[in-house]
């Protein structure tokens, strides 16, 4: 899958990214701001603007090729089947359209139900994500909703089409913790009652490691690092990945031992056809990395380097 | 000195106990590591409500901070966490009087700040500064990075060579000495916060009020900010208070940490102790809620879960501001009384009636509140 985006200057947002998931699979996109996740997203929604932008590969989406879907037909299949969440719920959200009226339009035009059912449905699906006294939210507009709240009533809106596939683009980024902890027990409780396909983006490796079954790592618009959640975490073997991992703190380890930066910035990349777009950061490089691009190999364990790191665990947990 | 701009990831980490040991002496001052640098007592910020175009009455009030005691003591860090909207910020500002407190006092250094006067008020401001989250906002895009700099020694007259202090400026927070003739947004986020703390340490100060100093920049850029933190309290002495949401990240840097709910503290720990064994209700949710990031961990979690939102500043609930979010609320008192924050075990405080109880868990959080998946139900709360 290639997307290639043609604006001012040519921008390569994303290339060569591929991925799968199965009925009842939660996979993770994690990397940086402007690695390309929501790029991605959009991409398999079928939500870039036509003009500008050139979007090559393949979605295939239980055996219907989305790329070249009609318009119309894929947006027939965006409302009942494939559902997706950003990070800013106003942007999904109709601002002159009371939350209630959204919600109960989704069940109305794909689930077929009546108008009196949809609002008892309505009312239902807002409990159960956790919204205080319904009746009244149903009747309130998105602005008049705290942040939380309107993130909980945009996947009200996700989960009233008990989509197949559901991407979820940092959907807690903008949330306090414990409204964190509250989004995604929910999106756990869905991808498990309901068999939903759950795509996860996100730059918080926390999340990751406790929402995930697959995690692909991205960095400048490819897929550097591929693995189960447990092998990544417990063996990270891109040397980015392995510094990301050693730059955060941890709340649950000893305080005291300094962290270890990744160096430079990410603006310090070069571009992937003039070799590893992490070489000026990398302290693994060597002479092949700015003469030749790496390509993603290997099967469970999937990786774009020249000089991993070795595997093994690499930290101690210490059990608590 | 360890130059932060070019910090290796093999580098090899300082001893432990490094940073408490004798440091080298703070340029300001007789400095001894321990005596309350600052005193916060009663504080509240209280922001009117106004309504009515013509009469403006007042209609209500945004409790902002309700009450705040603190201290942190010289060459110490302190830490405050907690939901958005809680009055972190706030605080921060009232200490340095950039927002005027409606009671309460401040004591910065044994001076009350509440009673001194515009002149000796500026004079003492360049003793305690302030570096934001986003570095942009607080640096004028068309001023260069030397001036930038140099402003703050103008003003407050800096004796001696001012570009010779720039040039020592930059190198300290690991930027080379060419960025001076730069722009703000020629830099990137990392190095503009290099820049918003030059500026901020231009006067040698004795506190550094940071306000979510890191959450603005990329996660592979973080690391080095904090380290650089780090080194400039131990080079420097400084006294930090640092804001923010990231609780590992102020954990890390943190020796005491409050926690804030609805403009109070609702606890304060030394920082190893809080993920450990937290006593308040909602500092346990708030621990429990954190991601980790490894998956042997996260499965082996439990998660307190809090229900509905944080209550509106401007209708702070009667007796426990937490109760009505609380899982472990009990029929009484929590409606009723309002805790105080108490010490229950020396360097332990916590605002909560029931917290010896909770600790040994004779009260527990309602069945609602946790963790439909976890493994280890019944167990005590986050051990
Ligand atoms: N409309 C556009 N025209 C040109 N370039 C674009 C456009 N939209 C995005 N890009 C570029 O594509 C790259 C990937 O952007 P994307 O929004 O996917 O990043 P992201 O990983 O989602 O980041 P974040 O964490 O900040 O959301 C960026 O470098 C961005 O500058
Ligand atoms: N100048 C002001 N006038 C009125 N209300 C204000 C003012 N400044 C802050 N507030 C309110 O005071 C409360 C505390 O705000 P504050 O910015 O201190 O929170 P915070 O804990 O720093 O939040 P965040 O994590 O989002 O930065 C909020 O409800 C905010 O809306
Ligand atoms: S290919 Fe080379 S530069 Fe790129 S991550 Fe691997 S070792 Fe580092
Ligand atoms: S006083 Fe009551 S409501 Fe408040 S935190 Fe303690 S148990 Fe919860
Ligand atoms: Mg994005
Ligand atoms: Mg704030």
């Amino acid at each position: 899958m290639v997307f290639r985006q043609r604006g001012r200057p040519d921008v390569r947002a994303v290339d060569g990214v591929g991925f799968s998931v199965a009925p009842g699979e939660t996979v993770g996109l994690v990397g940086e701001s402007g690695c390309g996740k929501s790029v991605t997203s959009l991409a398999v929604m079928g939500l870039l603007p036509r003009r500008g932008v050139r979007v090559e590969g393949s979605v295939s989406f239980d055996g219907t090729e989305l790329l070249s879907l009609p318009p119309d037909k894929l947006r027939t299949l965006r409302g009942r089947e494939l559902a997706v969440v950003f990070q800013d719920p106003m942007t999904s959200l109709n601002p002159v359209v009371p939350v209630g009226t959204q919600v109960t339009e989704v069940l109305v035009r794909h689930r077929g139900l009546n108008e009196g059912e949809a609002r008892k449905e309505a009312g239902d699906l807002l409990r159960r994500v956790g919204i205080p006294d319904p009746s009244r939210r149903l009747r309130e507009y998105p602005h008049q909703l705290s942040g939380g709240m309107r993130q909980r009533a945009l996947i009200a809106t996700a989960l009233a089409c008990r989509p197949r596939l559901l991407i979820a683009d940092e959907p807690t980024t903008a949330l306090d913790v414990t409204i964190q902890a509250q989004i995604l027990e929910l999106l756990k409780t869905l991808v498990a009652e309901s068999g939903t396909a759950l795509i996860l983006i996100t730059h918080d490796l926390g999340v990751v490691a406790g929402m995930c079954d697959t995690v692909h790592v991205m960095y400048a618009g490819r897929i550097v690092e591929r693995a189960s959640r447990h092998d990544l975490f417990g063996a990270p073997r891109h040397p980015y990945t392995g510094g990301l991992l050693a730059s955060v703190p941890r709340l649950d380890q000893p305080r005291g031992t300094r962290l270890e930066p990744i160096a430079g910035s990410p603006r310090d990349t070069i571009p992937w056809d003039r070799g590893c777009a992490f070489a000026p950061r990398c302290p693994n490089r060597v002479e092949e990395c700015t003469s030749a691009t790496p390509e993603l190999l290997g099967g469970h364990h999937g990786l774009r380097c020249f000089n991993p790191l070795r595997s093994g665990p690499v930290r101690e947990v210490t059990p608590r | 000195m360890t130059s932060n701009g070019t910090a290796e990831p093999g580098e090899p980490a300082p001893p432990d106990g490094a940073a408490g040991s004798a440091g080298p002496a703070p340029s300001n001052g007789a400095a001894v590591p321990g005596e309350p640098l600052l005193s916060v007592r009663g504080l509240k910020v209280h922001f009117p409500i106004r309504k009515g175009t013509l009469l403006q009455r007042v209609v209500g009030h945004v409790r902002a901070v309700d009450g705040v005691d603190l201290e942190v003591r010289r060459g110490m860090t302190y830490g405050l966490v907690g939901e958005s909207g809680c009055g972190k910020s706030t605080l921060g500002k009232a200490v340095l009087r950039l927002v005027e407190p409606t009671a309460g006092t401040v004591v910065f250094d044994g001076v009350n700040l509440a009673l001194q006067g515009p002149e000796p008020m500026r004079r003492l401001r360049r003793n305690m500064q302030m570096v934001f989250q986003d570095p942009l906002a607080s640096l004028d895009p068309r001023q260069s990075v030397e001036s930038a700099l140099t402003e703050p020694l103008r003003a407050h007259g800096f004796p001696g060579d001012r570009s010779k202090r720039v040039r020592e400026l930059l190198d300290i927070v690991g930027l080379p000495a060419g960025a001076a003739g730069r722009y703000p947004h020629e830099f990137s986020g990392g190095q503009r916060q290099r820049v918003g703390i030059a500026r901020a340490i231009a006067l040698n100060p004795d506190l550094i009020i940071a306000d979510e100093p890191v959450s603005a920049l990329d996660v592979s850029i973080q690391a080095q900010i904090v380290n650089l933190l780090e080194d400039l309290q131990e080079q420097l002495g400084l006294t930090y208070v640092v804001v923010a949401h990231d609780l590992a990240v102020v954990r890390h840097v943190s020796d005491v940490i409050g926690v804030m709910y609805l403009g109070a503290l609702v606890e304060e720990a030394p920082s190893d102790e809080l993920y450990a064994e937290p006593l308040h209700p909602y500092t346990i949710a708030l621990m429990s809620a954190i991601p980790i990031p490894d998956p042997e961990v996260e499965e082996r979690r439990r998660r307190i879960l809090l229900t509905g939102d944080l209550p509106s500043p401007v209708d702070v609930p009667p007796g426990c501001r937490f109760h009505t979010r609380c899982p472990f609320r009990q029929p009484t008192r929590c409606a009723e009384e309002s805790p105080d924050l108490r010490e229950m075990r020396p360097g332990r405080k916590v605002a909560c009636h029931w917290a010896e109880e909770i600790a040994t868990g004779t009260i527990r959080a309602a069945a609602s509140a946790q963790d439909p998946t976890a493994t280890e139900v019944g167990a005590p709360a986050v051990q």
